[in-house]
């Protein structure tokens, strides 16, 4: 017979008991964590040191400037078209993008206008490393959080990008392409028929990346209410692009101050709502689309007609000149040793680049070579706002954070 | 351009600023009275009508070798109005030595590291600023690389590693406590 069950205890049930002498006491203290600087989930070098109470974030402490090459301070002793090179490096994913931005800003400090060719292949050349940006970015989101086929997908279309690239400028990723007062050569032959054809292309493999990821359950569980910020935040710390539309600002320098020849394309800027990590991946998904469509119209709209101005005091002259005339051969001798000769002045010009305003704040002191050339590099801001994102959310949610705030070492760290 | 930023500013706050003019390109500019800084910057920004609510940029230049350098530092300062769909460009000047300003992390929080990232290359101090610390380059370095006296070959020495506390080597090691 089995023996009756002791009385019931009056006391209610307690979920968190008194310690008892018998319990190992473990040490709780709040833990500093390194992530990086060489570390697979942290693009680029840079540092993490986060404070963490359980799994917890308390505090996120970015530092960087590993990848520090003093750009400013070479660009101040070169000449002005020798600074182009120096651009590339800012943002390597996007790099034409930060060499038009450069050259367009120069022009409008020197007050001249570039040819309509030339505006139309900035146009496209931008478009094609924005929709190159983009892809990468999302790759690699999807990577970290576990789906390495996206991944894949992503950077073959990027690759088919990088082989246009190359035909139009000559190398993969730093194209150091146009010069001062236009670009240094024309469309290569048949150039246009083989972008249209990549288009087709990377429109399946976008649309692959996006059938993985957007409604897969567990990106969306990752992406989805992490990493947020609220609009007002977001324009307090100098956001821009894609991370502030996804607030549901809606600005976009293409639209507000149209350069070149984005007032003449039609198409759309999209916006979000929830300012979290779900809603910049669909900003970037909805981009590529985007410029898709631009580039399209653009191949439709691009006259005929040469592609840098026709001033020998800022672009070089043509080699039959150079080599047959005495005109030409003295040209092109003061452009290469004395540079382009900016009249004195200051200026802030910005173009739009994949993630977000590329600011320049140029001041000349009428001489060959820029006196100040500040770069407001949109990665920058954006990284000084992780902390407001990440602080009271789990480590795990850093990840997807970081990834799509896309942070570019070059730009940030200058 | 934000001429009319310009222009309520001035009448609210007289005297803020000490001069105003348009550059080649004809964009509007002023140069604001140092210590009426976040007064300018906090109107631009809240009032109803302006609006200069996104953050854009912040940086400074040497004027050493300019034919006008005195005062030698200006920093300059960029924001945006959504509402009034353009951009405020002014700037702040100070002279060595000790060149200081009044940081305007209080009113912008992405002046943070634009602030930073001054102090760290021109050596100009914000006063107010929660954290002023560099922030490319290493704690060690002597001097301020942007400065147009700072050579462009300098080199300096290797600093020791910095020693960490409380690190923790990997299970066995008896280094945690």
């Amino acid at each position: 017979m089995a023996e009756p069950l002791p009385p019931q205890s009056a006391e209610p049930y307690d979920p968190n008991p008194p310690e008892s002498e018998l319990e190992a006491r473990l040490p709780a203290k709040r833990m500093v964590l390194n992530l990086g600087p060489s570390h697979p989930a942290m693009h680029g070098t840079v540092r993490m040191k986060v404070e963490l109470e359980g799994e917890t974030i308390v505090r996120a402490d970015p530092e960087i400037g590993f990848l520090h090459r003093g750009f400013q301070k070479s660009c101040e002793n070169v000449t002005w078209t020798q600074c182009l090179p120096y651009t590339d490096r800012l943002n390597y994913v996007s790099a034409l993008m930060n060499n038009f931005g450069f050259l367009s800003a120069v022009e409008k400090l020197i007050g001249i206008d570039i040819p309509e060719r030339a505006k139309y292949i900035r146009v496209i050349g931008s478009e094609l490393h924005r929709i190159a940006d983009h892809l990468t970015c999302v790759g690699a989101i999807g990577l970290e959080l576990g789906g390495f086929t996206a991944f894949l997908y992503g950077i073959e279309a990027r690759e088919l990008i990088i082989d246009r690239t190359t035909e139009l400028t000559g190398a993969r990723l730093t194209t150091s392409f146009g010069r001062v007062g236009g670009l240094d050569r024309d469309l290569p032959e048949g150039w246009t028929e083989k972008v249209l054809k990549t288009l087709d292309k990377i429109a399946i493999l976008a649309g692959e990346v996006d059938a993985l990821l957007t409604r897969n359950r567990i990106f969306v569980d990752r992406m989805k209410g992490t990493g947020v910020i609220t609009a007002i935040d977001a324009m307090d710390f100098g956001f821009t692009g894609p991370c502030l539309r996804a607030c549901g600002v809606n600005y976009d320098v293409r639209k507000a101050h149209p350069y070149w020849v984005y007032d003449q394309l039609n198409f759309d800027v999209p916006l979000g709502e929830n300012g979290d990590n779900f809603d910049r991946y669909l900003m970037r998904i909805e981009e590529i689309k985007q410029s898709e469509r631009m580039i399209r119209q653009a191949f439709q709209q691009i006259p005929e007609g040469p592609v840098i101005v026709g001033d020998w005091r800022i672009a070089l002259p043509p080699k039959p000149e150079v080599y047959g005339t005495i005109e030409g051969a003295m040209a092109h001798f003061k452009l290469i040793m004395e540079g382009i000769q900016v009249p004195a002045g200051e200026l802030y010009h910005s173009t739009e680049a994949a993630n977000g305003e590329l600011g320049w704040y140029l001041v000349s002191d009428g001489g060959g070579r820029p006196y100040k050339v500040h770069v407001r590099a949109p990665g920058f801001a954006i990284l000084s706002g992780i902390e407001r994102m990440v602080e009271g959310r789990m480590l795990a949610d850093l990840i997807p954070t970081f990834d799509t705030i896309n942070m570019i070492g070059g730009e940030v760290e200058q | 351009m934000s001429k009319f930023a310009f222009d309520h500013t001035a009448e609210r706050y007289p005297d803020v600023f000490e001069l105003r003019y348009r550059d080649r390109v004809g964009d509007e500019w002023a140069v604001v009275n140092s210590a009426a800084l976040p007064t300018v910057a906090s109107h631009l920004k809240n009032d109803p009508h302006l609006e200069f609510r996104l953050f854009l940029s912040l940086d400074a230049v040497d004027r050493l070798l300019l034919p006008d350098n005195k005062p030698r530092y200006e920093v300059v300062y960029f924001l945006y109005s959504l509402k009034r769909n353009e951009a405020v460009r002014m700037k702040c000047r100070t002279d060595d030595p000790d060149p200081q300003l009044p940081s305007i992390t209080a009113i912008f929080q992405g002046a943070n590291w634009f602030e930073r990232f001054v102090w760290d290359f021109y050596g100009i101090r914000f006063l107010g600023h929660p954290n002023l610390r560099r922030i490319l380059m290493y704690e060690e370095f002597q001097g301020h690389p942007l400065r147009k006296d700072y050579p462009l070959r300098g080199r300096q020495p290797l600093v020791p590693e910095r020693p960490i506390q409380d690190i923790f080597r990997g299970p066995g090691t008896n280094s945690m406590l």
